[in-house]
């Protein structure tokens, strides 16, 4: 039923889509090509892919001018009488021979580029990042310093509320930042499923499989912003979990782990207050939208089985509900999609969703989480 | 006995005469209208996907339904649609090229056949189950398919193992067929080469699907057993479910484009009215394809995070397998020079499976370029290059094998008219729906999206529009053979004067009981590989 109401609606909705033309996004180079990047390495790449790709046209045109000429010159009404010829082993030695040739010529350069990319080490910037569904986490290693970065387009923008952005789909809350210049070597991994980080213009694409660490590394040489998505099928979100790098100066860059340190110390000292139900609601309301409502739906209302409803969820809200309510949020559900959040979320986020959702969408719990319940629930490990 | 005085009997009527049936024509027919059902099923749901694509934003359906939409279809078509499509011009043509009276084992025959709406009928049924069906992808990577999978993947393992146990089972019975029932005369040299890329298929379907059966069952047990194959937590693999799909995988890519080669090797000769160029070497191709298969599957796993070595390894075995396919297309090109070349139908399919399988087997060369493939990995390229070798590639050779079986089937030619239609809509919609996804694949977007970034919108435009003319340009094919069923010009025995082989010795329509007797079979006037 709904497949016949979606093709309906296509045919229906063509002149005005055509008529709503809206932002031009951000290409990579091209529209049409592989992006040449902004690293040595991404500029190999492409060349290789140009190199390829020129044989294999040339292949095609010899190949399907051959074809076509015999189609036309040996046509019936021109050509009654066929010949018999029908073997011979020089000929098939001849065209087994000259693709062998062909590519081990394709194979050199290939692999001079390959080994380069294998070559991860003298690295001066370590990042391990890691999938989850469906952000991405980032840790300076030995700088203390670790976020996760979310998509930032709003759900307006996906439902065709709002006119979208260039940037649609493309861009996050918090991007990753490296300094250009230096070699950052990108190590990988996965909370949950099998997720793999791509950004076309440095022509780094790697799986970010649960319980392997992969390597990856870049050096990128113009300050700039690089974009690209999730390349591996990651469940409902697949779609919505973009890489947004951020290439700045050496300068620039210590500045930026300055300021998240900084950052970092204020979240701490916050939690130790007290936080009116207000602030706790605002926080949370913030909180359930980028991590929460993908799965358990804007308004609360989930999508069951996988997802429970947690608007009218009943056992979450009654006051004794509320040991289990913060216990889930923190550790999860094992066997189902719900992950634990104890090392995603700061207290005051867990105590302001906890909050949140106890107290949104008609939910009337009534009561506030503060986030030293949470420090003390996890024995002061934050 | 009472046996002997059954069989003299006339087969069970209405129903039960499709249920019980035992003849390899009829088990034929059956397999064909299936895939033709499931062709239409998954083909729907591909208008799905293209209708949301159409634009970007979420128009029509959300991320969930639109996973499940990518992953039935793609699990239809590849095990409801083409591989039913060749087991029935399997059924149909192996006995009447290699002069049997039948498939060496009718009954199983008869239970492969019955197994798949058994095991189609269970997968779709999942889409209506609480949590809905199978929304990982037609690979199913683990633990996406396991943890976190939907409770309906229970039943999506067993349809798996359904289908599974009909293809080993319709096999068996192939290779059986052809070792054990072959006209007195005829060595395996004189087999025509569609009895010759099926009898390697077959052994490569022997092969794999019970790696496939062990897989899912290593996910059973991890959905419902608490074991921890693929499990990383438990000190498990995620990545041993990628070696283990793809060893079976790369393989499976052969079977559905094998058949294909043996349908375009007849039909270019008898259009050409030339004998194929290079019998020998299209056989020694097919098997050198066939094994080489076994060596590459890491290359569908570039970007997993291999040793240099064995990317390497997969790299070159990749590039080696251009190698064989190259000479199957010199060949075919070669029967064409100096030929007396005409148009039918069935010609113009075979011609246009040339010609965009070269450019499916050319980006597949692309592909094999490691550095180049990790900015072509899980791209629309990737979609690109793999539908090409599989809609216009061997759907077409099927369709082709369709056309050029049809006057023997049915004693009558179908329609050329609406014939050529149904080939220049399809070429058009096809190539409109495909090339495209070159461009928008390098340009950067990901495939298995809902929604996409702005950039990439003009060609998923394009894509959507090629796709409803490619599919309903079906309807057509739909037409031609319900006509052709009902009559038409009638067909002599030999409807195409180029063709060559047993087939064409028996009456058009073939009468439900050939080669009671085994035909002679004269190598040095009838073999393929006749000086």
């Amino acid at each position: 039923m709904r497949s016949v109401v979606g093709l309906l609606t296509i045919w229906l909705l063509w002149p005005l889509g055509v008529a709503a033309k809206e932002g031009e996004g951000v290409d990579y180079g091209s529209r049409w090509n592989m992006t040449t990047g902004v690293t040595e390495l991404s500029r190999e790449v492409h060349s290789l892919h140009m190199i390829i790709f020129a044989i294999c046209v040339a292949i095609a045109v010899v190949v399907f001018g051959v074809m076509f000429w015999s189609l036309i010159r040996y046509r019936r009404s021109q050509n009654k009488k066929s010949a018999h010829f029908h073997e011979s082993t020089a000929v098939e030695i001849l065209w087994t021979a000259i693709p062998v040739v062909i590519l081990v010529a394709m194979a050199v350069p290939a692999t001079a580029t390959l080994k380069k990319i294998y070559d991860a080490s003298e690295s001066e910037v370590d990042v391990l990042v890691t999938g989850y569904q469906w952000r991405w986490r980032y840790e300076y290693l030995n700088e203390g310093v670790s976020f996760f970065s979310n998509l930032s387009t709003p759900a307006e923008q996906i439902k065709n509320q709002q006119q979208k952005s260039d940037t649609y789909l493309l861009e996050v809350d918090e991007p990753l930042v490296v300094p250009v210049g230096t070699k950052v070597r990108f190590l990988l991994t996965s909370n949950d499923v099998i997720h793999s980080w791509w950004v076309p213009e440095l022509a780094v694409k790697k799986d970010a499989v649960p319980g392997f660490i992969n390597e990856s590394w870049t050096r990128i040489e113009e300050p700039g912003t690089y974009r690209g998505q999730c390349a591996e099928l990651c469940g409902r979100n697949h779609a919505f979990m973009p890489v947004e790098v951020k290439a700045v100066s050496q300068d620039e860059f210590q500045q930026f782990l300055a300021q998240k340190r900084a950052q970092a110390e204020a979240e701490k000292a916050s939690e130790s207050k007290q936080w009116s139900k207000d602030e706790l609601m605002a926080k949370g309301e913030q909180v359930y939208a980028t991590y929460c409502s993908a799965c358990h739906q804007p308004q609360g209302q989930g999508l069951p089985p996988a997802f429970p409803a947690l608007a009218g969820n009943a056992n979450m809200i009654e006051a004794s509900g509320l040991q289990g309510h913060i216990e889930r949020v923190l550790y999860g559900k094992s066997g189902t999609a719900m992950p634990g959040f104890a090392e995603t979320l700061s207290a005051a986020d867990i105590a302001a969703v906890v909050t949140y959702e106890r107290n949104a969408w008609g939910n009337d719990a009534g009561d506030v989480v503060q986030p030293e319940t949470i420090n003390t629930m996890l024995g002061g490990e934050k | 006995m009472q046996m002997q005085t059954e069989h003299a009997h006339e087969p069970p009527r209405g129903w039960m005469r499709w249920l019980l049936t035992t003849n390899h024509k009829e088990i034929g027919s059956l397999y064909l209208l299936f895939s033709l059902a499931m062709l239409f099923v998954g083909g729907i749901m591909a208008l799905i996907i293209r209708a949301e694509l159409f634009q970007p934003g979420l128009q029509l359906i959300q991320p969930e339904f639109f996973n499940q939409m990518t992953t039935m279809h793609g699990l239809i078509m590849v095990f409801g649609a083409v591989m039913p499509a060749f087991v029935g011009l399997a059924n149909w043509m192996i006995p009447l090229q290699i002069g049997a009276p039948d498939m060496a084992l009718p009954r199983l025959n008869n239970f492969s056949f019955w197994l798949l709406p058994i095991a189609f009928g269970l997968l779709l049924s999942t889409l209506w189950m609480e949590g809905g069906g199978p929304n990982f992808g037609w690979t199913f990577y683990a633990p996406l398919s396991t943890t976190y999978a939907p409770p309906s993947t229970s039943f999506f393992i067993l349809s798996i193992h359904i289908a599974g146990i009909s293809s080993i089972l319709g096999a068996i019975n192939i290779i059986a067929t052809i070792f054990n029932m072959r006209t007195p005369g005829m060595r395996l040299m004189d087999m025509s080469l569609f009895v010759w890329t099926w009898l390697i298929t077959a052994f490569l379907l022997v092969a794999v699907m019970p790696v496939l059966a062990g897989v899912v069952t290593m996910m059973l047990l991890d959905i419902n057993f608490g074991t921890s194959f693929f499990n990383a937590a438990g000190g498990g693999d995620p990545v041993l479910f990628q070696h283990l799909f793809w060893f079976f995988g790369h393989p499976e890519v052969y079977i559905m484009i094998l058949p294909a080669f043996g349908i375009v090797s007849l039909i270019v000769p008898t259009f050409a009215r030339k004998r194929l160029f290079g019998y020998r070497s299209m056989v020694y191709a097919t098997a050198s394809i066939a094994i080489l298969s076994f060596t590459v599957w890491a290359h569908h796993m570039f970007t997993v995070g291999l040793p240099l070595a064995a990317q390497l390894f997969f790299m070159y075995m990749t590039m080696l397998i251009a190698v064989p396919t190259g000479v199957k297309v010199f060949n075919w090109i070669a029967t064409l020079f100096r030929g007396s070349i005409s148009f039918e139908v069935p010609m113009l399919f075979a011609l246009a499976f040339i010609v965009q399988f070269t450019i499916g087997g050319l980006s597949g060369v692309m592909l094999a370029i490691v550095p180049a493939d990790y900015q072509y990995h899980d791209t629309y390229f990737v979609v690109a290059h793999f539908h090409y070798v599989l809609v216009p590639g061997a759907l077409f050779a099927i369709i082709a094998g369709v056309y050029y079986w049809l006057p023997k089937w049915t004693g009558f030619y179908p329609s050329e008219s609406l014939g050529k239609l149904h080939f220049w809509l399809s070429v058009i919609g096809v190539n409109l729906t495909f090339f495209p996804m070159h461009f928008s694949g390098l340009a950067g977007m990901p495939r298995r999206i809902p929604d996409y970034a702005l950039q990439f919108a003009d060609f998923n435009m394009v894509s959507s529009l090629g796709a409803f003319i490619f599919g309903l340009s079906q309807i057509l094919l739909l037409i031609v053979i319900y006509r052709c069923v009902k009559g038409g010009k009638p067909a002599p025995a030999k409807p195409w004067e180029g063709a060559e082989g047993l087939e064409w010795t028996v009456p058009s329509p073939a009468p439900l009981h050939t080669f009671e007797q085994p035909p002679v079979f004269d190598p040095q006037r009838d073999s393929p590989s006749r000086a």
